[in-house]
């Protein structure tokens, strides 16, 4: 007998629902946080809707963030825009390109134009996937995050941010509220290698920032490692070329010469792996192309004196 | 004078006829999100199905224990192969396919148990449930394991038709043809290429999945309401599943977004219908986008071997090839494929000694079948390269070198069958040829600044032009219409004629699957062209009416539009004998043959009216169901490949125009123009949509989609994350040039259209990116990672 028969001694299990917290306000929000740490936070959910839908998670907890209206607003503070954790890609690419040009760039490269409208950063934080579009502007911009609980505010630069594979930072009880990213005081590019000519997941990503007011350069790259990373050494290296050069003030065109060494300590800097979507081999290889381009293209607009208002 | 009147010219007096570009009427629903597809199929107190499948490539079930699941709250049944109540097995052509795992699983996501429950989620966690206790089996994954000595046979005890000529259990089917004598031909060759090639495993990726509803009846019977492309090819199989008599099993078609093939074997319709009759409740199923990937039957993965033979002079003088066609752990319509394979091995050339050898091998790879070009399109991927390559050792123009061997009407075919309809191969090929080529450097912007929506990378900024090259590639492919090999390969149609409310209306019924190809607009514009009434009522697609065969293979244009003509004109000599008996006595005129119905009247060629439908019919109806054939083919012979074979070619020729970002090896196409024969355009905007779905379909093959799978069988991206096809991005301009040179042997003289540009557009946009790299890419997809060497 396959069927089950309706004998009443059957056991009746009991069914685990979901709870769906609404958070009226980011008070409440972070109590229920406190009180449940194992709660998920969603506000777009083009992340964790997938997740939930494909059964691969399946928390006793969603937190809503959807009615917190201050997730949703930007802020110039000083010579930093404090961007809230929902404010959407749309709304980045769209008020955001003067002051955050590699981010904007980036928001334009993640999905289609309905998670445009959804997603944003604090989602891409929460979930630390190595191939987030924004996290490779946002090591290079030199961003913080803002972190909160009913213990206080802490601010978390971004490349500590980054912990291991889709793991990052917060305390259990901690919530992004914010990122707080300087206005951008140079140049500023982001390129993305996909299989195709939209609506891709990064295969490999490069970021690149000049900051001529202190006169040093960052970079972020994505998908070519456990997590978003800087490349240290060809940031280094760069910085001390255009010093030592007197580029800064001269504003000449960079030696190829150099420009291939910053593509090679670039490309050096990844420590990627062999998936489905591209081989080690190449995303080390597009890695340098795009440090190479990026380079070339942050510098002409540097000495073009645009300084980081053309971002395409 | 009265001259003589053809059916074009019956348009005129009818709106809405054959040759019009009428509107489609799911066209707006579909595109504001209102057409109600299968998966939006609902009924009072259903259950939801659910389908567990197997996590392994091969592997022996030992033991399985469904018993939590029953016991989870909301479960009200769960089946596996011990409680199937009649046939195990079911299958298109070869009844290898087990409806559950019967003890052992051959491939990676093998169905194995079935679970209905009253929400969705509980069926899924109570499959979850279910502990099925597996023994990994070595896997068959190449020629080299199938074949090895003592590899694992897939299927032991095969008594199917080709078990007796195959050179191994793992081999389906091995079709040769051979023609003159290609020892002697090489003898003779001036320049001779040889070269390797692989086609990657593509999905039909439709939009909409699997999904249907499965009520059972007070009678004992099951009404299933499906999205399928042939309902009584489903029907044939589902019966004996159930162990139930044909007629009580019921069909209806539902919403079907988009099919490609992929909906040509089952999928969960015996599956909803044993779970309904168990249960004695409406279960409803449907897969979701991951399910799918594993739902349905894939294209044949392909490797080629192709030899050529050309004279100085740029003639083909033989060539030899061999295809080996990867078909999984089932047959599904892999026989056919290996047909269309070998006897198209050589595309739309003239070429007097051939030696091809295709076949399709049993692996515990994903079962492959279906896809819109079916076994034609591997090859032509190959012969066309080969073509480009002689053409270069030969110092010819590609062009050129295809225009002097292309075939032309009259010409012979390997298997001896000769092409006695239009074949404009050079014409076609002079025509995409022609068109002006798209200007260079496309991204350069007045302002300035690229726009790097034109440039390869697009919308991912990786290029403003840096390390682009352009290249332009030529294909021209061939492609059977119909089902071949002495299929009986008709349909039916049933249709009637009255008046209502004073005005005659045709109802027209057939089991045609509208699948959106737009089929029931061009059956509309059929009886408006021949029973001239304006009002159409097309009755929706189900088993009260005879099969009208497969949504498949170009052919439902030309043979169920062929039913609906010759039933059209069934009861147009019924209306006008109702006519001569009213009316007769009073006009000469009804005794002449050639009498027409227009514009909602009887006339005479000249046209003089003689009487409004109306009239004529007064309250009676005029029915009439009948079956209509194309003319019969033949087997193609098991040594030799020589027969009659194909009912009808089908030819398309592309030119594509690329930029390649050579440094990263990403590749914008800029246009794929096409030039297509089509004999006759029925609905012209609906043609040069189909030819614009399966350009960009060939598009996709070339240079993003395939689904990977691993060495041991697991299918490493069944999703729209990993599994890739183009975006509106992706999709370059497509000029369509049609052609229409009528095949008199066709309804109408046209020509089936779905399939052609599926194949060249594959070679010919891998043929320029060629031209811009100078790489061989003898495979496709081809990836960032060819074009990189990395």
């Amino acid at each position: 007998m396959r069927t089950p028969s309706d004998d009443p001694v059957r056991p009746i299990e009991k069914r685990t629902p979901m709870e769906f917290l609404r958070p009226g306000s980011w008070e409440e929000a972070l109590a229920a946080k406190a009180e449940h740490p194992a709660a998920v936070p969603i506000a777009g959910g083009t992340d964790v809707m997938v997740e939930i839908n494909f059964d691969q998670r399946r928390p006793e907890h969603l937190l809503d963030l959807n009615r917190i209206g201050d997730l949703y607003e930007w802020e110039t503070e000083g010579d930093e825009i404090r961007l809230g954790a929902s404010v959407p890609y749309t709304r980045i690419m769209e008020e955001l390109r003067a002051e955050l040009p590699g981010l904007a760039l980036a928001a334009h490269t993640v999905g289609s134009p309905q998670i445009r409208n959804r997603g944003g950063v604090g989602g891409n934080l929460g979930a630390a996937s190595p191939a987030g579009d924004s996290h490779p502007p946002l090591l290079a911009a030199g961003a913080q995050v803002e972190a909160a609980s009913v213990r206080g505010t802490r601010l978390i630069p971004a490349e500590e941010f980054y912990t291991g594979v889709k793991r990052n930072a917060l305390a259990p009880d901690e919530l992004i509220r914010a990122v707080r990213i300087a206005r951008a005081d140079g140049p500023q590019q982001f390129s993305k290698v996909g299989t195709r000519n939209a609506m891709v997941i990064a295969v490999c990503a490069f970021s690149l920032a000049l900051h001529p007011r202190t006169r040093t350069v960052r970079t972020g790259i994505g998908s070519a490692a456990p997590t978003p990373v800087r490349a240290r050494a060809a940031e280094d290296f760069l910085t001390a070329a255009l010093d030592e050069g007197g580029c800064w003030e001269s504003g000449r065109p960079l030696p190829p010469s150099a420009a291939r060494q910053f593509a090679e300590l670039a490309a050096g800097a990844c420590n990627p792996i062999d998936d489905v979507r591209g081989s080690a081999r190449y995303r080390r290889h597009a890695v340098a192309v795009m440090a190479r381009r990026t380079l070339g293209w942050t510098w002409d607009a540097y000495r073009g004196g645009e300084r980081g208002e053309r971002c395409a | 004078m009265a001259t003589a009147r053809t059916p074009a010219d019956l348009t005129a007096g009818t709106r809405g006829g054959i040759g019009e570009s009428v509107l489609r009427p799911d066209g707006t629903l579909k595109v504001t999100g209102e057409f109600a597809y299968a998966s939006d199929l609902w009924h009072e107190d259903m259950l939801w199905g659910f389908t567990l499948r197997s996590p392994h490539a091969h592997a022996r079930i030992l033991s399985a224990d469904v018993s939590a699941a029953l016991a989870t709250p909301g479960v009200y049944a769960v089946l596996t192969h011990d409680d199937l109540p009649a046939a195990t097995r079911y299958g298109l052509e070869i009844q290898d396919t087990p409806v559950l795992a019967d003890g052992v699983v051959r491939y990676h996501g093998e169905p194995v148990a079935l679970v209905a429950a009253d929400h969705p989620e509980t069926a899924r966690r109570a499959a979850a449930r279910i502990r099925i206790a597996y023994e990994e089996l070595p896997v068959v994954h190449d020629e080299e394991s199938a074949t090895a000595p003592g590899a694992p046979l897939l299927h032991p005890a095969r008594d199917d038709s080709h078990a007796a000529h195959v050179p191994h259990p793992n081999v389906v089917h091995r079709q040769p043809v051979v023609r003159g004598d290609v020892a002697a031909a090489r003898a003779r060759a001036a320049a001779v290429v040889t070269g390797d090639y692989e086609v990657g495993m593509q999905d039909q990726a439709f939009l909409g999945p699997e999904s249907g509803l499965a009520v059972p009846a007070e009678d004992g019977g099951v009404d299933l309401y499906i999205a399928t492309q042939w309902l009584h090819a489903d029907l044939r199989q589902i019966a004996p599943v159930l162990g139930l008599p044909e007629d009580k099993v019921r069909m209806t078609l539902s919403g079907v977004g988009g099919a490609f093939g992929g909906r040509e074997d089952l999928s969960m319709q015996a599956h909803a219908c044993l779970l309904a009759l168990r249960t004695g409740k409406p279960v409803k199923m449907v897969y979701n986008r991951f399910e799918s990937f594993f739902g349905h039957v894939h294209r044949h993965p392909a490797r080629l071997h192709y030899e050529h033979g050309a004279s100085s002079d740029g003639r083909l003088l033989y060539v030899k090839a061999r295809i080996l066609l990867d078909g999984g752990a089932y047959a599904s319509s892999s026989p056919a494929v290996v047909g269309n394979a070998a006897s198209l091995a050589v595309g739309p050339y003239v070429v007097d000694h051939v030696d091809v050898e295709a076949l399709a091998l049993y692996t515990n790879n994903p079962p492959c079948g279906a896809m819109r070009g079916f076994g034609a399109v591997q090859a032509c991927f190959a012969y066309e390269a080969q073509m480009d390559r002689l053409a270069d050792r030969l110092g010819l123009d590609p062009v050129e070198f295809r225009q002097r061997n292309a075939m032309a009407q009259g010409a012979v075919m390997p298997t001896g069958q000769v092409v006695d309809a239009p074949a404009p191969v050079a014409e076609l090929l002079r025509r995409v040829k022609a068109r002006p080529l798209p200007p260079e450097r496309p991204w350069e912007t007045a302002g300035g600044g690229p726009d790097i929506r034109a440039l390869p990378g697009g919308l991912s900024n990786t290029t403003h032009g840096e390390g682009v090259v352009r290249g332009v590639g030529y294909a021209v492919g061939i492609k059977n219409v119909g089902f071949s090999e002495g299929f009986d390969d008709y349909s039916t149609a049933r249709v009637r004629l009255e008046v209502t409310a004073g005005q005659p209306v045709a109802t027209v019924h057939t089991a045609m699957a509208e699948v959106g190809q737009g089929g029931v607009t061009v059956h509309a514009q059929i009886a408006r062209t021949e029973l001239g009434v304006t009002r159409v009522v097309l009755q929706p697609a189900d088993t009260r009416v005879g099969s009208a065969g497969s949504t498949s293979a170009s052919r439902q244009t030309y043979v169920t539009g062929g039913a609906v003509r010759h039933a059209c004109r069934a009861v147009r000599e019924k209306v006008l004998a109702l006519g001569r008996a009213r009316f007769g006595a009073y006009h000469p005129a009804w005794a002449h043959a050639g009498l027409l119905l227009e514009g909602g009247k009887v006339t005479t060629d000249a046209g003089e009216v003689l009487a409004g439908l109306a009239e004529v019919l007064e309250d009676e109806a005029v029915d009439v169901e009948c079956e209509w054939r194309h003319r019969p083919t033949e087997p193609f012979d098991l040594r030799t490949g020589r027969g009659n074979g194909h009912v009808q070619y089908s030819f398309a020729a592309h030119r594509a125009v690329v930029d390649v970002d050579t440094e990263l090896g990403l590749v914008k196409v800029v246009e794929l123009a096409c030039a297509q024969d089509v004999g006759k355009a029925m609905n012209p905007l609906a043609v040069t949509g189909q030819i614009q779905g399966g350009t960009t379909q060939g598009l996709g093959l070339a240079v993003m989609e395939e689904i990977v799978v691993s060495a041991d069988g697991l299918v490493r991206n069944p999703s729209f994350t990993d599994y890739l096809i183009p975006t509106i991005l992706d999709t370059p301009a497509i000029p369509v040039d049609i052609l229409e040179l009528a095949d008199e042997h066709a309804p109408y003289g046209l020509r089936g259209a779905g399939e052609a540009p599926t194949l060249s557009a594959t070679p010919a946009v891998v043929a320029a990116i060629r031209a811009a790299t100078g790489l061989p890419l003898g495979r496709v997809p081809v990836r960032p990672e060819h074009l990189t060497g990395t």
